[in-house]
């Protein structure tokens, strides 16, 4: 690919990012949802680890991290479509889509990236600081949320945030293309809504899950969305591993590139455009 | 460069047909369809042909469901054709369909093809990076479209807030920036007033004129027709029924003629001409004239005494309307 058509791709993000700015209130409604379900969050996780009975998989700290991060990172996640994908698919769009000189794949996957990364972005300053800020003020140091553990721990966690957002992209890219089978997206929005939540760990951390979960948990893509970046911020994936889980993250993402780039082909064959 | 010889557009027995799932009405037929499934194909093409040269202007009509826009979207290398072939400036549109759209720009007026939420100008400004337009040439293209259409003042302005004609404009001029040489129009001035329509018209000329770019135009509204094409394809059922000028088409299907004759005073008809008489207005009568139109007015020139005669043809609404009841 030369360096032109990276271009095209890349003014396809910020133009659709600069547009997806505008939604402040959204996103201000959004983060005060999300900052109290983190409490909410917090209150049952912590009085779970206050009668647990043996020393539990993930120090209470950690835990205090991969909520806060989930919550202020919620929008990263492939929970939804862009609304305008979908209503593309209901009056037959997707044609103009096709006249541009670019790789349909590429060119949705552009606007998808910042479908997820602009609403975060105007979310993420508000909860971060109301974790490490608000919470200190009103004497809430338990559930304060902690530094990160080391340099190396905040270097490789912004790093897996980015390999984050190509996976949560790849992940959705599926539901989007599933959409010429489908024509409607809510029901594999809705199913894809439900794994990734459980899947990725947003309702409880993944290390708190029954031990004869943890092989299949560890294995599955899921994971590399909200589980692998936030203990690689607690320090609760340190040292080797962190090479490894980045790894995981990137496999991953290629597997599912791949298997997005073949339904694509098959999809554009049998196309019929709705609405003659 | 494409040569004068080889046609630009060059289409030969091009086949669609797509597989519908069908279901039977009622509870019954929604509880059958979730055993068993019944599928229908329809042929949306049946094998039409023909060819276009550089900077001609063709419109391409036809009834609702004839396959116009199939058509225009398997030249557009959006959909593969069943079968049949056909290429534009020597490739074949869906197979390489990046590098080909490039040379393309197209324009469904039911359609918009800009961004929603975004003002004018940077929908523009992200076309000229999609299709890597270097600036020179985007600031002399837009320079011109703009001139033509008037564009300016709508720069600014969020898609979502501009009129139809001002949209329909914006995605005419969208289509051109990047100089493409051919244009595909998919129903340009549907819902537009007389004024927007004629401006669209004599803009689509302008093109054609100073950038010698070929046009293929499909519509409903025969006065685009008029305006701009001198030929005409017309399809139905995904057929080609007539490749020809408009006055071919007319002569072909219509046989009749207005013919007004402006009488030395008012005149005492003879009962045979007295049944065609469309209007009469003292001494100024319209006559419909079905049979041969010489001897018609030989037979009015030698009983009656004729000041004036004007031979009308019928408006191509008419035309039309004649040939697509033939077809049924």
């Amino acid at each position: 690919m030369t360096v032109l058509a990276i271009r095209s791709y890349f003014a396809v993000v910020s133009t659709r990012f600069r547009t997806l700015l505008q939604y402040r209130i959204a996103a201000l409604a959004g983060i005060v949802t999300q900052v109290f379900w983190g409490l909410m969050k917090l209150m049952v996780l912590g009085a779970f680890y206050e009668v647990a009975q043996d020393q539990p998989p993930m120090s209470f700290e950690a835990v205090v991290v991969y909520v806060w991060l989930g919550q202020c990172l919620f929008a990263l996640f492939p929970y939804n479509v862009d609304p305008d994908m979908r209503a593309m698919f209901n009056s037959g769009s997707v044609a103009y889509d096709l006249l541009r000189p670019l790789s349909l794949y590429g060119f949705w996957f552009s606007r998808t990236v910042a479908f997820r990364t602009a609403p975060t972005a105007l979310r993420v300053v508000p909860g971060l600081f109301f974790a490490f800020v608000v919470l200190r003020i009103i004497g809430l140091e338990e559930w304060v949320m902690p530094p990160p553990a080391s340099i190396v721990a905040a270097l490789s966690f912004l790093f897996s945030i980015v390999l984050t957002v190509a996976l949560s992209v790849s992940i959705l890219m599926l539901v989007n293309i599933s959409m010429f089978w489908l024509i409607d997206s809510r029901g594999m929005v809705n199913l894809t809504a439900g794994v990734v939540w459980v899947l990725g760990g947003m309702i409880i951390p993944l290390p708190l899950f029954p031990d004869w979960m943890q092989p299949f948990l560890s294995w599955q893509p899921f994971r590399g969305l909200c589980d692998i970046p936030f203990r690689i911020y607690s320090g609760d994936i340190a040292g080797s591993y962190i090479v490894s889980e980045l790894a995981f993250q990137f496999v991953w993402i290629v597997i599912l590139v791949l298997i997005g780039l073949w339904l694509m082909r098959r999809a554009q064959v049998k196309l019929t455009v709705q609405g003659g | 460069m494409v040569s004068k010889h080889v046609p630009q557009i060059h289409v030969q027995n091009l086949t669609k047909s797509y597989r519908i799932a069908e279901r039977q009405p009622g509870m019954l037929g929604a509880v059958k369809s979730l055993f068993h499934r019944t599928y229908r194909d329809v042929e949306a093409l049946r094998g039409v042909s023909f060819d276009i040269s550089r900077g001609e202007m063709v419109g391409y009509i036809g009834p609702n469901g004839a396959g116009k826009s199939t058509t225009i979207k398997i030249l557009s290398g959006i959909l593969v054709p069943s079968s049949g072939c056909c290429e534009v400036n020597g490739v074949v549109p869906w197979k390489s369909r990046i590098s080909y759209v490039s040379q393309i720009g197209v324009v469904f007026g039911q359609r918009t093809q800009l961004w929603w939420d975004l003002p004018v100008i940077e929908s523009f400004d992200l076309l000229r990076e999609i299709y890597k337009v270097p600036e020179g040439r985007y600031k002399a293209s837009l320079g011109e479209l703009q001139e033509l259409l008037d564009l300016q003042p709508l720069y600014d302005i969020p898609v979502r807030q501009l009129s139809l004609g001002q949209r329909v404009k914006c995605d005419i001029a969208s289509a051109l920036l990047h100089e493409p040489s051919i244009l595909f129009l998919d129903e340009p001035t549907i819902g537009l007033d007389a004024v927007t329509k004629a401006s669209v018209r004599s803009f689509i000329q302008e093109v054609n004129r100073n950038r010698d770019v070929t046009v293929l135009l499909t519509t409903h509204d025969l006065g685009d027709i008029e305006a701009l094409c001198r030929r005409v394809i017309v399809i139905n059922d995904g057929i080609c029924l007539s490749d020809s000028s408009i006055d071919e088409l007319r002569n072909q299907y219509v046989h009749e003629k207005h013919v007004v004759i402006e009488f030395g005073s008012t005149p005492s008809l003879e009962s045979s001409h007295r049944d065609d008489v469309l209007e009469s207005d003292g001494s100024r009568v319209t006559f419909l004239c079905t049979s041969d139109i010489s001897q018609f007015v030989a037979q009015m020139t030698s009983k009656y005494e004729v000041k004036d005669i004007t031979i009308e043809t019928p408006p191509i609404e008419r035309v039309v309307t004649e040939l697509y009841q033939s077809m049924k």
